[in-house]
């Protein structure tokens, strides 16, 4: 099918099966790599994106659910190349990654939490954080990301 | 995967009659009849792990009439499109059907939970599924649909053996109905819900424990199981319910229960626990939830 | 050679930069190998025996595919020696015509339509006619089934110390037990891949995901019967390895090498997270008896460890990963009597491999819980029988080594059990429970701890042999390239090495380059495991940038203080004068460091780092679940370079063992792994993981007492928290529970069978 999504807010057009996975198009279609695989089978997280603003693993979304939808990968979160998301920053200052490769997918779905509820409690972080999978850091030093984030939204009194 | 995607066929519908003409289609002698397809959180891992039959799919993901809660005096309805996020966040569920929205937070996680789909979890019927034990203990109703018109099933007998259900194949599951409990009616209420899986999060139960009761006193009223992964099907418990509202709740008519309802459940050992694990934690889950009971109406 | 003054700047040592390579990372812009632009790539897949021992007696290509189009590679297509070369070459890279477990390969095939690579390797039949197989450790040790050399053994040692036969018949108490545990997967959320380039013209480049840039490098050379400079292996991003990428990754890159070089096209060979399940590497499963004699206050008096390891199918890295278990084996303990036999058997299982502690955790959880069992026979608090026969400095280890770093245990013990509230909780959790017992309620509490140590480096003359090497340069910009083989794999190791040459050079950070490691660019530093990364490769550094000053100073060129803009000019001068201004700098042993390999005498490693954990649980047993509560972490590991990276290491490894002692189990079936998906292979999620506390313990390190083998007095940090958090945990279950926790992973289901002997 020939598949039209906007993804990091551009429109993008591809030739592609109805079943593929989104995270294929994303990385080989489309060649925008920073999405994961880490199982193939929606247990890991490493794949999360948001479509329409959702938290989904794109493993398992297939490409004729995303026409016309609006995705968004860690290739757009950044609001530009020389500036991080505050997230991002936070990761990078606070020991949130390790090897890297959960990282996106992490980012992803605690901008969702966040999102959610931007003043989070651990128990709150812990469930939100849940389908993703960190093999490094024990998570510790993820939460401690996430609530440097949410410090520096309210030293900044950004939303 | 053992078969090429190229083999698949899949469409997206763009309205419920049209979803409902492909399924009525008869099937092709190579890929079978149309089979809908929801939120992909199941069927995307068999195809991946080449289980998936070769077919032709319907997506029925856009179908915006299949999703939603309504609500009467006497009922509520989920479309079955509905998605354990929007099952989880709706208050009135929380208020009198608790067990739904504890079930939806059980599955998965957030991602998991953002495009699994009630209907979807209820016609894949897997036996560990998270929601179809509190559907149980609900005595929910299911609608299905054909273009021959709807079709009401209790969902108590839907489903019929592993993996097989009552439903044909040019039929769509279009809502599930729960019956409201009138505030007037004796006794009170105990929701138990609990899900025994590997881990704390993004786990396939071991053991899945639902029920729902009415209390008066040391009266059980009415009393409903719903169990998972410890039979071929999500399993009502209709014997050990006849045994609980047979006698005022004590230590002998407990025993009772629990001899009842290890006859009734047949667990298995698999790659996730044992057969006897599986036995003794259902019996410890009845004892809880009947422990829960007994505080009530020690305390009323 | 003298330590630098102060320099202008500010040493970064003790600081938390962000991590080199951080910004990619989180940007999503970090290239691993799945990830790599392969313009013509072909897609390879391995068929694998399936039979866990027979013999090969014929393939059949079952029609289905267009056959003709692939490119098909067997074991009679290799160029060279039909091995994965490592210790010893007794693993075959194809099976030529024995298979030795279930997941060895056997064909190789290649296409570009990576969907038509899946069906064909189901259309692949082997025909294999079964041999006998053995699958438990202790029916291979009888031997009436062989199943490699004469008598299934890989390795066997002993350790004497002093009489044990006599201490042991004179002991007045003796405390006996068993305990094992079970395989581990080492779960990097990356799976591995390799991507080759090969021909018979150019030789051979791999790019991949791995550890051991230069183990791959030996194993490809042989392979192909190369010589070393038409070999390259260039490490991509790794997401992760934990052992797990030591030694199978030189397989995969075997495997994707053949099929290039046959091919003629690069090939991309990226295992799914199911494959590599079944095939890469795990944690040995271990078995360990313990026999011991104590006086009645529970001063050990004798030890006798028997230590077994499941080897697997081939030798691989058994005999090292049981000398680091063997070696652990008695403990931060005195004792004057001490005999340690170990062995490791072959099996029909898939080899198993390098993970994170490399048999230590095996031997620490046996003598950790026997010291649980010893303390509760004699009615002694597990702490304090710790506290009556911890090392002391001076005194000597089970292989006759002397303790000459300044440990005091007792006070690291001391200082764990204050942080943690033990001495409190642990009665408070007895009286709670036993209230609970009596009025039928399930919840029970517990709190259980383990102290331990951690050998930093290669085992006995282990660094000796490898004589590692790191080259340093600088452009005549004065951007300082630090050349070494070690892998950033998650750990840190691009920040801490830019820290390190920092505080050497007294230079900012953006002065400082890492070379990605690729054997064209980088020197053989030795393989990026055995907590050896900082304190071996690191020091290297610090002396490679020591001498690199040294160059520009004895020119004439730089002062004993300098700004960055001095260190530059200085070396565009160096450049102009003819330059290549290039160091090295090679491994030497430390003075007074000796090792026997036969005797097993002498010091085992050159430093340790000790520890003491606590985990605090609590147990429901309505379902027997447990959950970790809280634990607390406290080392001394020497100088932390880098406290937010080192944390992390330490809280990653906290996880690690809480999986490995509660919910990471391998099930077996005829040699091959039932569970190999995530979905049913539980890992810890942030819901399981419990509130880590982590404190280091650096009072030796600052009042430099201890020996400075590593940069700036830093010790290996690594594997140390695999160590002793299964071993806490599983205490903390016997104290909430009584029930005899002598085996992990310890699932709901064997709790509740434990229970039924406390009843």
């Amino acid at each position: 099918m020939k598949l039209t999504l906007t993804v990091n807010g551009t429109e993008r057009t591809c030739d592609v099966h109805p079943l593929a996975r989104l995270l294929d198009v994303l990385r080989r279609d489309l060649q925008l790599p920073g999405t994961k695989e880490g199982c193939g089978e929606g247990e890991c997280g490493a794949c999360s994106v948001f479509v329409d603003g959702k938290l989904v693993n794109s493993c398992l979304v297939p490409a004729l659910q995303v026409a016309g939808r609006d995705v968004q990968t860690i290739e757009g979160v950044a609001p530009s190349t020389e500036l991080l998301d505050r997230v991002q920053e936070a990761f990078l200052k606070h020991g949130g990654a390790q090897c890297g490769i959960c990282t996106p997918g992490m980012i992803l779905a605690a901008k969702a939490l966040l999102a959610e509820h931007p003043q989070p409690t651990m128990a709150e972080m812990r469930e939100g954080l849940a389908g993703n999978l960190c093999r490094c850091t024990g998570y510790t030093k993820i939460f401690d990301s996430v609530l440097a984030a949410v410090a520096k939204t309210e030293a900044e009194g950004q939303p | 995967m053992s078969h090429k995607l190229s083999e698949f066929v899949a469409r997206s519908a763009t309205s419920l009659p049209e979803a409902l003409s492909l399924l009525a289609e008869p099937a092709d002698a190579d890929r079978g009849p149309w089979r809908p397809l929801a939120g992909g959180t199941d069927l995307m891992v068999t195809l991946a792990a080449g289980t998936l039959p070769v077919g032709r799919y319907v997506d029925i993901w856009p179908l915006d009439e299949l999703r939603g809660i309504t609500v009467t005096d006497e009922s509520v309805e989920i479309g079955a499109l509905t998605t354990y996020t929007d099952i989880r966040l709706h208050p009135l569920l929380a208020k009198e059907f608790p067990l739904l929205g504890l079930a939806a937070k059980e599955t998965g996680a957030i991602a998991i939970q953002n495009r699994g789909t009630l209907g979807g979890n209820i016609a894949n019927a897997s036996p560990a599924a998270d929601t179809p034990p509190a559907l149980l203990a609900y005595d929910a109703e299911l609608e299905l649909l054909s273009r021959s018109g709807p079709r009401t099933v209790p969902y108590s007998r839907f489903h019929s053996g592993y993996k097989q259900m009552d439903r044909r194949p040019d039929e769509l599951i279009t809502k599930v109905r729960l019956k409201r409990t009138p505030s007037d009616a004796p006794g009170h209420t105990v929701h138990y819900y609990r899900k025994v899986g590997t881990r704390a999060a993004q786990a396939i139960s071991k053991v899945c424990f639902a029920a729902f009761a009415r209390v008066e006193g040391h009266r059980l009223l009415n009393v409903r199981l719903g169990l998972g992964s410890v039979a071929p099907i999500p399993l009502r418990c209709t014997r050990t319910e006849s045994v609980l509202l047979s006698a005022p709740l004590d230590e002998p008519l407990i025993r009772r229960a629990e001899a009842t309802l290890a006859y009734e459940i047949s667990p298995i050992d698999d790659v996730r626990s044992t057969s006897p694990y599986r036995r003794r934690v259902t019996l410890n889950l009845l004892r809880e939830m009947l422990s829960r009971c007994q505080v009530r109406s020690d305390s009323t | 050679m003298k330590e630098p003054d102060v320099l202008q700047q500010e040493s970064p040592i003790g600081k938390s930069p962000p991590r080199k390579e951080g910004v990619a990372k989180v940007t999503g812009k970090a290239v691993y190998v799945d990830d790599l632009p392969v313009a013509g790539a072909i897609y390879g897949a391995t068929v694998r025996s399936k039979v866990a021992r027979g013999h090969l007696r014929g393939i059949t290509y079952h029609p289905g595919v267009p056959w003709e189009d692939f490119h098909i590679v067997t074991a009679a297509d290799i160029p060279g020696e039909n091995t994965i070369a490592l210790i010893e070459k007794d693993q075959q890279c194809l099976v030529d015509t024995t298979v030795n477990h279930p997941e060895e390969a056997v064909v190789l095939i290649a296409h570009p339509d990576r969907e038509l690579v899946e069906r064909a390797r189901r259309l692949v039949e082997l025909h294999i006619e079964p041999l006998p197989m053995v699958f438990d450790l202790d029916e291979s040790l009888e031997g009436e089934v062989r199943v490699w050399g004469e008598d299934n053994l890989l390795k066997q040692f002993s350790i004497d110390k002093g009489d044990i036969a006599s201490a042991l018949a004179s002991a007045p108490i003796i405390v006996e037990g068993e305990y094992a545990t079970g395989a581990q997967e080492q779960l990097y959320i990356e799976p591995q891949g390799m991507v080759a380039l090969a021909s018979p013209k150019h030789g051979i480049t791999v790019w991949g995901s791995l550890q051991c840039p230069y183990y791959v490098h030996k194993a490809l050379a042989t392979l192909f019967g190369l010589p070393k400079e038409r070999v390259r292996i260039i490490q991509c991003e790794t997401g992760g390895g934990f052992g797990g990428k030591e030694e199978y990754p030189s397989m995969i890159a075997a495997h994707a090498a053949l099929l290039a070089w046959k091919a003629r096209r690069p090939v991309k060979l990226i295992y799914d997270r199911h494959e590599d399940m079944l095939a890469t590497t795990k944690r040995h499963p271990s078995r360990t008896r313990i026999r011991s004699g104590h006086d009645e206050h529970g001063k050990l008096l004798a030890l006798d460890v028997d230590f077994r390891l499941d080897g697997g199918a081939y030798m691989t890295l058994s005999p090292v990963v049981l000398s680091r278990g063997g070696l652990h084996a008695s403990g931060p303990y005195s004792c004057d009597h001490i005999r340690i036999r170990a062995r490791a058997a072959a099996t029909n299982h898939p080899p198993h491999g390098a993970f994170r502690g490399f048999g230590a955790p095996q031997s620490v959880f046996a003598i950790e819980r026997h010291l649980d069992k010893v303390a509760a026979q004699l009615g002694i608090d597990g702490a304090e029988l710790r506290r009556r026969n911890f090392l002391l400095q001076g005194q000597t280890m089970a292989t006759g080594q002397v303790v000459r770093d300044n440990i005091d245990l007792p006070q690291l013990l001391d200082r764990a059990v204050a942080m943690s509230g033990y001495a409190h909780k642990r009665a408070e959790f007895s009286r709670l429970n036993a209230e609970a017992a009596s009025r039928g309620e399930p919840i029970r509490r517990g709190i259980g701890l383990a102290s331990f140590m951690h050998g930093a480096g290669f085992t006995g003359s282990g660094e000796r042999y490898l004589a590692s090497v790191v080259a340093v340069d600088a452009t005549p910009t004065g951007i300082v390239r630090i050349r070494a083989s070690s892998t950033e794999i998650g750990q840190g190791k691009d920040t801490v090495f830019t820290q390190i040459a920092q505080d050497a050079l007294g230079l900012p950070s953006s002065m400082i380059e890492i070379i990605r490691p690729d054997t064209a660019e980088v020197p053989d530093s030795g393989p990026t495991v055995a907590s050896r990364t900082v304190m071996i490769v690191g020091k290297l550094v610090h002396n490679a940038c020591l001498e690199l000053r040294r160059k520009l100073s004895e020119g004439g060129l730089l002062g004993e203080s300098y700004t960055a803009e001095e260190f530059a000019a200085a070396c565009g001068i160096f450049h102009q004068l003819g330059g290549p201004l290039r160091v090295e700098s090679q491994y030497q042993q430390p003075a007074g460091i000796d090792w026997d390999d036969k005797k097993y005498r002498g010091d085992a490693y050159a430093t340790y780092a000790w520890a003491v954990y606590i985990a605090e649980v609590t147990v429901d047993l309505t379902t027997y679940e447990t959950r970790v509560d809280r634990f607390y972490a406290l080392q001394d590991a020497g100088r932390i370079i880098h406290p937010v990276l080192a944390a992390g290491q330490i809280e990653g490894g906290v996880a690690q063992g809480v999986g490995m002692a509660l919910y990471e189990k391998v099930v077996w079936k005829d040699g091959r792994m039932q569970n190999a998906q995530m979905t049913n292979y539980i890992m810890p999620t942030s819901l399981d993981v419990p509130d880590i506390f982590v404190e280091f313990d650096d009072r030796a390190t600052r009042l430099g007492t201890n020996q400075p083998h590593g940069p700036r007095g830093a010790k290996g940090i690594g594997e140390l928290p695999l160590d002793g958090s299964a071993p806490a945990v599983a205490s903390a279950v016997h104290h909430a529970t009584g029930a005899p926790i002598y085996a992990v992973p310890m699932t709901p289901e064997d709790l509740m069978l434990a229970m039924e002997t406390v009843r």
